[in-house]
C-alpha cells in the first residue's frame, strides 16, 4: 500500500497530536500534517489534497463528529477517508458516527500495529 | 470502596502504558490513603459521575513520566514541560476510558469528565469525594506511580 498516503491528523492536544504522528511514522507514514480543531482541519482539507483523517472524538468548538458531519456534507472532500479517534466505545458513540459516514474508529490506547490495519483497511475499500 | 472498582483502573492503567509507552508496569499492593497529598510530582484528576460517582487521579514521579512521554513521543524529554502536562491528563482520560468500559461490562454506565492536571512537589489531590481513596501503587525502572481512586454508588 502507498505509504506516502498525505494523513491529518487532528487533535487539540499537541501531545496526542505528536503521539499519533509517531505511530504513524513506525508504520512508515511520513507525509503528515496536523489541526488543532476541527475548524483549521476544514480550512486544510479545503486547501491541500489530504487522503486521509484521523481525527479525535472529544474537541472543543468543533468535535470530531460535527467535522465528520462538516466533510460529509462537503462535496469537495466528502470521500476523503475518516478515521475517528475515541477514549471509548461507546455504543450510542459508534452508531452516530457510522450515520454520520464514518470510515472506522479506534479506542484508545492503540498501537501502530493497529492503527496501520485501520489505515490499509479503510485504503483497500477506495 | 468496593473493591469491585479497583481491578478495571489496574487493568486500564496497565494496558494503557503498555500499549502507549512500550513500559510494564508493576502494580504492588493497594492501600487506603486518607489524606489529600499527592503521591507523586505531577497528577491528573478526572471526575466520574453516572452509575458511581467519583475521581480517578494519576499521580507520577518526574522520572517515571519522563520515560513513560519519551517513550510515547519517541523523543528525549529531559525534565517536567507542557507535553508532559498535557501527557499526564491524555494518559488519566485514557485509563478512565478503559476502566469506564470495562465497569460497562458488568453494568456500570459512568461519564467523565476532562482532567485537570497539577504538579510540583508537596501538591494535593482533592477527590470529589472527599476520601479515604484507594491507592494502586506502580512502579518501573524509571521511577513510580499511583493510581489513587475515590468512587462511590451515588445515594
Amino acid at each position: 500500500m502507498d505509504k506516502d498516503i498525505k494523513i491529518l491528523i487532528v487533535d487539540d492536544f499537541a501531545t496526542m497530536r505528536k503521539v499519533v504522528r509517531n505511530l504513524l511514522k513506525q508504520s512508515g507514514y511520513e507525509n503528515v500534517v496536523e489541526a488543532e480543531d476541527g475548524v483549521t482541519a476544514m480550512r486544510i482539507l479545503k486547501t491541500q489534497k489530504i487522503d486521509f483523517v484521523i481525527s479525535d472524538w472529544n474537541m472543543p468548538n468543533m468535535s470530531g463528529i460535527e467535522l465528520l458531519k462538516a466533510v460529509r456534507g462537503d462535496a469537495d472532500i466528502n470521500k476523503t477517508p475518516f478515521l475517528m479517534v475515541t477514549a471509548e466505545a461507546l455504543q450510542d458513540n459508534v452508531v452516530a458516527a457510522v450515520k454520520a459516514g464514518v470510515s472506522n474508529y479506534i479506542v484508545k490506547p492503540f498501537t501502530a500495529e493497529v492503527l496501520n490495519e485501520k489505515i490499509q483497511k479503510i485504503m483497500e475499500k477506495m | 470502596m468496593n473493591v469491585k472498582f479497583i481491578n478495571p483502573f489496574l487493568d486500564g492503567t496497565i494496558s494503557v502504558l503498555k500499549t502507549m509507552a512500550f513500559v510494564e508496569p508493576q502494580a504492588g499492593k493497594p492501600f487506603l490513603k486518607k489524606d489529600n497529598s499527592a503521591r507523586g510530582d505531577i497528577s491528573a484528576i478526572i471526575g466520574l459521575t453516572g452509575d458511581a460517582i467519583g475521581s480517578l487521579a494519576l499521580s507520577f514521579s518526574e522520572g517515571a513520566i519522563i520515560k513513560i512521554v519519551s517513550n510515547m513521543l519517541g523523543e528525549d524529554i529531559q525534565d517536567i514541560n507542557r507535553d508532559i502536562k498535557d501527557a499526564v491528563g491524555e494518559i488519566t482520560n485514557m485509563v478512565s476510558g478503559v476502566a469506564r468500559k470495562h465497569l460497562e461490562a458488568e453494568g456500570l454506565n459512568i461519564i467523565a469528565a476532562i482532567p485537570t492536571v497539577v504538579s510540583g512537589k508537596d501538591h494535593s489531590i482533592l477527590h470529589v469525594l472527599g476520601g479515604p481513596s484507594v491507592i494502586i501503587p506502580f512502579t518501573i525502572v524509571e521511577g513510580s506511580f499511583v493510581v489513587d481512586v475515590c468512587l462511590g454508588e451515588p445515594t
